[in-house]
C-alpha cells in the first residue's frame, strides 16, 4: 500500500485538496465551510444546510435534485454542520461511484461538479431572499431535531456537560443552534448567512478517489470558481484558567440508567507537540477494552455495560463516558477518579504503553480505509494549521513514553461531573 | 483452495470447505491498510428451542442466551480477550443478530496470528458459575441502556406488533428478568449445539496473501480434534400469517413522537430461489418512494407529517421476515392510516420503464458503493451464506430484473392483514 498523497494547490479564494487513491470504487468530493463559532451565527448557520437541500434554480424541489443524483447512479449528498473546536463547519459531501465500474458514456464528474455549482451558488430564491415557505418548512424540521436531543440520553448529557463545563467559552455554542432564536430567521437574513458563507469562510475543496491530479484540477477549476476574500481563519482556542476543584451537576429525568459524564481540560490540542501524548494517554485510560476505564469499572466491577473515554482534538477537551445504575454514582466515580489518579502516579507498565501506541497506530490506520475518514484527519490540519503526513503521525505516536504520560496526567485537569440520574434516586 | 472471479471489479475470492466442515472465505483488497476477519455461527437469539447435541429430546433455553454466550466467549481461564489482541496489535468485538452470532478482529499488523486468536477464542470455551454470575451485572446495563432508547423500544413494539409466537420478537439481549436464570451449564449446552466448525463461517479481507492464509487457518484447524458433525434440529412455533395485532403504543417519558408501519413478509414468498429478487425489490420500492427523492416522501413532508428523522428497514430471513418506514411525527395516527394506504395502494402501481430504469441505476451504484467497506461486504456475503446464496450474484441478479418480474413481485407484495403500527408516545 502506498502512502496517501496531498496535493494542495492554491485555487483563487480557497484551498484545492487532491487526493488520488485506488482504494475505493466510489470518488469523494467534500467541500469545507469555516467560521468562527459563535451564538449570534449558530441558528442560521445551522438551518443553512436544511434549506440548500430543498432544491435550486434548475431543480427546484428536493424531490427533483433528489431524483437527478439518483440518474447519476445514486450519488450520495449530504450537507451539515458541526463544531471543531471553536470553529462552525458546513460540510457539503457527495460521493460517487467511478466511471470505470460502469458502462457509461458521459463523465459522471463533470455531470456531479455541474450539479455542486448549482447547489453552491445557484439556490432557489425569491430576489434577494430564500423563498419564505421553504425557511419556514425548514425551522419546524429544525425545531424538532433540537428538541429531539432531549429523547437521546447520551448525546443530551454530553451537551449538558459542555454547557456548565464551558459556560461564557465559545465552545459552548450549541452547533443546531436554538430554538429562541428561529423565531428570528427569515428567508432574508437566511440570504445574507449565505452570502457570508460563500464570501468569508475559510474554503477548502477536496477530491479524493481514482484521480489525475493534473485532469481534475482544471475540471475544478471549471466548475468552482470564485471572486471571494476569505475573512475567517480558524480560532485558536486560549488556555483555561485554574480551577481549585471540580464542580458536580445533577439532573434528575425518568429514565432507567444513569448518565455519568465527566470533563477533563488538557490545554492540549491538535496543533500542539503533545498531541500525540494526550492520544496514547486516552488508549490507556479509557479508548481501548484494555484501557483502565473498561477493565475497572466494567470488567472488575460490573458497574458499566460502556465507560470509556475520547478527546476533542481542537478544544482540549478530555470526556468520560459512562451508563451505570443510578445508585452506583459514588461508587463509578470514585473508581474513574482513582483510574485518573493512577495515570498520574504512573501505575501502568511500559509494556502497556508500547501496546496502547500500536492500537492508537492500528486505529488511524484503520481510519485510512474510509473515503470521509481520510478526509476528516486531513482537515485536522487545516483547523490546526499543522502539515503532518500520516508517517509523520505515526512516528509521532511511536515516540511517546511512559514518562510523557505521567508528565501529561499531571497537567490536566477535571473541570465538571454531569450525571443524569433517574427520579427518586437524585441525590 | 477454489477461486472464484469477481470480473466486474477485478477482485478475487478464495474458498474451501476443511475436513471439519468449516466453510472459508478469503477477499484480498491489498490496497488497504488493514485485514478484518470475521468468524460467524448461524445461532442467533430466535435458536431457543431445539434438541441439544446427543439428545433426543427438544429443550428451550432462556431469552437472551445467545447474547449472553457471546459476552462469556471473551473470557478466559488466563484473562480477557481483548488483552491478547492488544497485544498482536488489534481491535476485537463481536455481535449477537436474530440469527447469527459474529466474532471479528481489524488488524494492520500480526494478521496470521490474529487470525488463529480469533478461531481460537471461540473453539475454546471457558464458563464456570462465578464468571457467569459476573456477567449479569454487565448485560443488565447494557438492557437499561436500551430501554431508555425510544427508536430501540420502537423497533421490538413493531417486531411485537408483527409475530405472535416466533421467538423474533423477543429482545435480543432477554431481560434482566430472564438472564438471571442462565447457568454456566447452558451455556455449554448452547455452545455444544451450535459452534462445530460445520454450523460456521470464516471470512477474511483485506491486506494479505491468500494461499498462505488459507495454509495457516488448515494448520489451525488440523491442531484440533471436533466431534462428528450432527444435525442441528431447531423448533419454531406455528406463526400465522397475519400479525399478531394491527396497532400498539408505547408510552415513555419523551418529547417527540414516534410511528412505524411494518409489513410482514407472506412466508410463501421467502423460496431460497425468490429471497434475492425480494431483497433487491423491497429496498428498490421503499427507496423509490420514501427516499428524498420520493413521492411518497415528498408528499409526507410537505403535510407535515414527517420530520428528519424518517426511514425505512428491512429484514429477510428464511423463516421470519418483515419491513418497515417511519419516524418522528407530530401526528402519529394521521402518518399510521396515510402509510398503510400508501402501502396498500402499491399493488395497482403503474410503474413506467424510466422509473424502473432509475431504480436499478441507483441499486446499482448502492451496490457498488458497498465494497467500499470490507466489514459491509463481509456481512452482506455472510448474510447471503446463511441463506445458502451467493452473495456477489446479486449484482447479475438485479442486471437480469425485467420490470414484469419486478411488478409481479410488488403486486403480491402487501396484503392489509400483514400491515401493523406500532407508535411511542410521550406519557400523560
Amino acid at each position: 500500500m502506498a502512502e496517501l498523497m496531498e496535493h494542495k494547490e492554491s485555487l483563487n479564494g480557497y484551498q484545492l485538496h487532491l487526493v488520488p487513491t485506488r482504494k475505493f470504487k466510489t470518488n469523494a468530493l467534500v467541500i469545507r465551510f469555516l467560521a468562527p463559532l459563535q451564538r449570534e451565527t449558530a441558528t442560521n448557520r445551522a438551518l443553512l444546510p436544511f434549506v440548500l437541500q430543498k432544491g435550486t434554480k434548475d431543480y427546484p424541489s428536493e424531490r427533483v435534485l433528489r431524483t437527478k443524483l439518483d440518474e447519476l447512479y445514486g450519488a450520495d449528498l449530504n450537507i451539515d454542520c458541526a463544531k471543531k473546536g471553536e470553529n462552525h463547519i458546513i460540510s457539503v459531501r457527495i460521493t460517487f461511484v467511478n466511471e470505470k465500474f460502469l458502462n457509461q458514456e458521459d463523465s459522471l464528474m463533470d455531470e456531479l461538479l455541474g450539479l455542486v455549482q448549482q447547489i453552491l451558488f445557484e439556490p432557489n430564491l425569491d430576489g434577494g431572499s430564500f423563498k419564505n415557505e421553504v425557511v419556514e418548512k425548514e425551522k419546524e424540521t429544525l425545531r424538532q431535531k433540537i428538541e429531539s436531543i432531549k429523547d437521546q440520553k447520551m448525546s443530551y448529557t454530553n451537551m449538558r456537560l459542555i454547557d456548565e463545563m464551558c459556560k461564557g467559552e465559545p465552545y459552548e455554542t450549541h452547533v443546531h443552534g436554538y430554538i429562541d432564536d428561529l423565531d428570528k430567521i427569515n428567508g432574508e437574513n437566511l440570504y445574507q448567512t449565505y452570502l457570508s458563507m460563500l464570501n468569508e469562510d475559510k474554503l477548502d475543496v477536496y477530491l479524493l478517489g481514482d484521480i489525475d491530479v493534473e485532469e481534475s484540477k482544471q475540471v475544478i477549476e471549471k466548475y468552482l470558481t470564485f471572486d471571494r476574500t476569505e475573512k475567517h481563519q480558524p480560532t485558536i482556542v486560549e488556555n483555561s484558567k485554574e480551577k481549585k476543584d471540580y464542580e458536580e451537576v445533577t439532573e434528575a429525568q425518568k429514565i432507567q440508567q444513569g448518565k455519568l459524564h465527566m470533563g477533563f481540560r488538557t490545554n492540549t490540542t491538535f496543533k500542539d507537540s503533545n498531541y500525540f501524548t494526550m492520544q496514547v494517554f486516552n488508549g490507556l485510560f479509557g479508548g481501548f477494552p484494555h484501557s483502565k476505564l473498561f477493565v475497572n469499572v466494567r470488567e472488575k466491577h460490573q458497574l458499566a455495560y460502556y465507560a470509556s473515554s475520547r478527546f476533542e482534538s481542537h478544544k482540549g477537551l478530555l470526556l468520560v463516558f459512562s451508563g451505570i445504575a443510578p445508585e452506583a454514582y459514588d461508587k463509578a466515580k470514585n473508581i474513574i477518579i482513582e483510574q485518573f489518579e493512577d495515570m498520574k502516579k504512573g501505575n501502568f507498565t511500559d509494556k502497556e504503553v508500547e501496546e496502547t501506541k500500536k492500537l492508537t497506530i492500528h486505529q488511524l490506520k484503520e481510519t485510512f480505509d474510509h473515503p470521509v475518514g481520510i478526509v476528516e484527519v486531513m482537515y485536522h490540519q487545516v483547523l490546526a494549521n499543522r502539515s503532518l503526513t500520516p508517517s509523520e503521525m505515526f512516528e509521532g505516536i511511536k515516540k511517546v513514553k511512559k514518562e510523557d504520560l505521567i508528565t501529561f496526567a499531571n497537567q490536566i485537569q477535571l473541570d465538571t461531573i454531569y450525571f443524569l440520574t433517574s427520579e427518586g434516586d437524585q441525590k | 483452495m477454489k477461486v472464484k472471479n469477481i470480473e466486474q471489479f477485478g477482485e478475487q475470492l478464495y474458498y474451501d470447505t476443511l475436513d471439519n466442515g468449516l466453510d472459508v472465505f478469503l477477499l484480498p483488497r491489498n490496497e488497504m491498510e488493514k485485514t478484518y476477519g470475521i468468524f460467524s455461527t448461524k445461532y442467533g437469539s430466535i435458536d431457543q428451542t431445539f434438541t441439544p447435541l446427543g439428545k433426543d429430546e427438544y429443550t428451550t433455553v432462556p431469552d437472551g442466551i445467545a447474547h449472553f454466550l457471546e459476552h462469556k466467549m471473551f473470557e478466559k481461564e488466563e484473562g480477557d480477550i481483548f488483552q491478547q489482541f492488544t497485544k498482536q496489535g488489534a481491535s476485537v468485538n463481536a455481535y449477537t443478530s436474530f440469527t447469527r452470532t459474529s466474532y471479528l478482529f481489524s488488524s494492520t499488523e500480526n494478521v496470521d496470528e490474529n487470525v488463529e486468536t480469533l478461531l481460537n477464542f471461540v473453539q475454546e470455551p471457558y464458563f464456570t458459575e462465578e464468571t457467569v454470575e459476573k456477567e449479569k451485572g454487565i448485560i443488565a446495563q447494557e438492557i437499561k441502556m436500551y430501554d431508555d432508547q425510544p427508536d430501540w423500544r420502537l423497533f421490538f413494539g413493531m417486531i411485537g406488533t408483527m409475530y405472535q409466537n416466533h421467538p423474533v420478537k423477543i429482545d435480543i439481549a432477554g431481560t434482566v428478568d430472564s438472564i438471571q436464570k442462565i447457568t454456566k451449564d447452558d451455556l455449554y449446552t448452547c455452545y455444544e449445539t451450535f459452534y462445530h466448525p460445520s454450523n460456521m463461517i470464516l471470512f477474511v479481507t483485506g491486506n494479505f496473501e491468500p494461499e498462505a492464509m488459507m495454509k495457516n487457518i488448515k494448520q489451525n484447524q488440523d491442531k484440533k480434534t471436533f466431534r462428528p458433525a450432527d444435525e442441528i434440529n431447531r423448533k419454531f412455533p406455528d406463526e400465522p400469517t397475519q400479525v399478531a395485532e394491527k396497532e400498539k403504543e408505547i408510552r415513555m417519558p419523551i418529547s417527540i413522537s414516534k410511528c412505524l408501519v411494518g409489513i410482514k413478509e407472506d412466508p410463501s414468498q421467502l423460496t431460497k430461489e425468490n429471497i434475492p429478487k425480494l431483497k433487491l425489490v423491497t429496498q428498490m420500492v421503499y427507496d423509490f418512494l420514501f427516499s428524498k427523492s420520493g413521492a411518497y416522501y415528498e408528499e409526507l413532508y410537505q403535510e407535515g407529517l414527517i420530520e428528519e428523522q424518517f426511514d425505512y428497514e428491512i429484514h429477510i430471513e428464511q423463516n421470519f421476515s418483515f419491513s418497515f418506514v417511519g419516524g418522528d411525527t407530530k401526528s402519529p395516527k394521521k402518518l399510521s392510516d396515510k402509510l398503510q394506504s400508501m402501502l396498500l395502494k402499491l399493488k395497482d402501481e403503474e410503474w413506467t420503464e424510466e422509473s424502473f430504469e432509475r431504480m436499478k441505476r441507483k441499486k446499482l451504484g448502492d451496490l457498488i458503493r458497498r465494497l467500499n467497506s470490507l466489514e459491509g461486504t463481509a456481512n452482506h456475503f455472510i448474510d447471503f451464506y446463511q441463506l445458502d446464496l451467493d452473495y456477489f450474484d446479486i449484482y447479475q441478479t438485479l442486471d437480469d430484473m425485467t420490470k414484469d418480474e419486478f411488478e409481479s413481485i410488488v403486486k403480491q407484495w402487501i396484503s392489509e392483514d400483514r400491515l401493523s403500527t406500532c407508535y411511542v408516545v410521550p406519557e400523560s
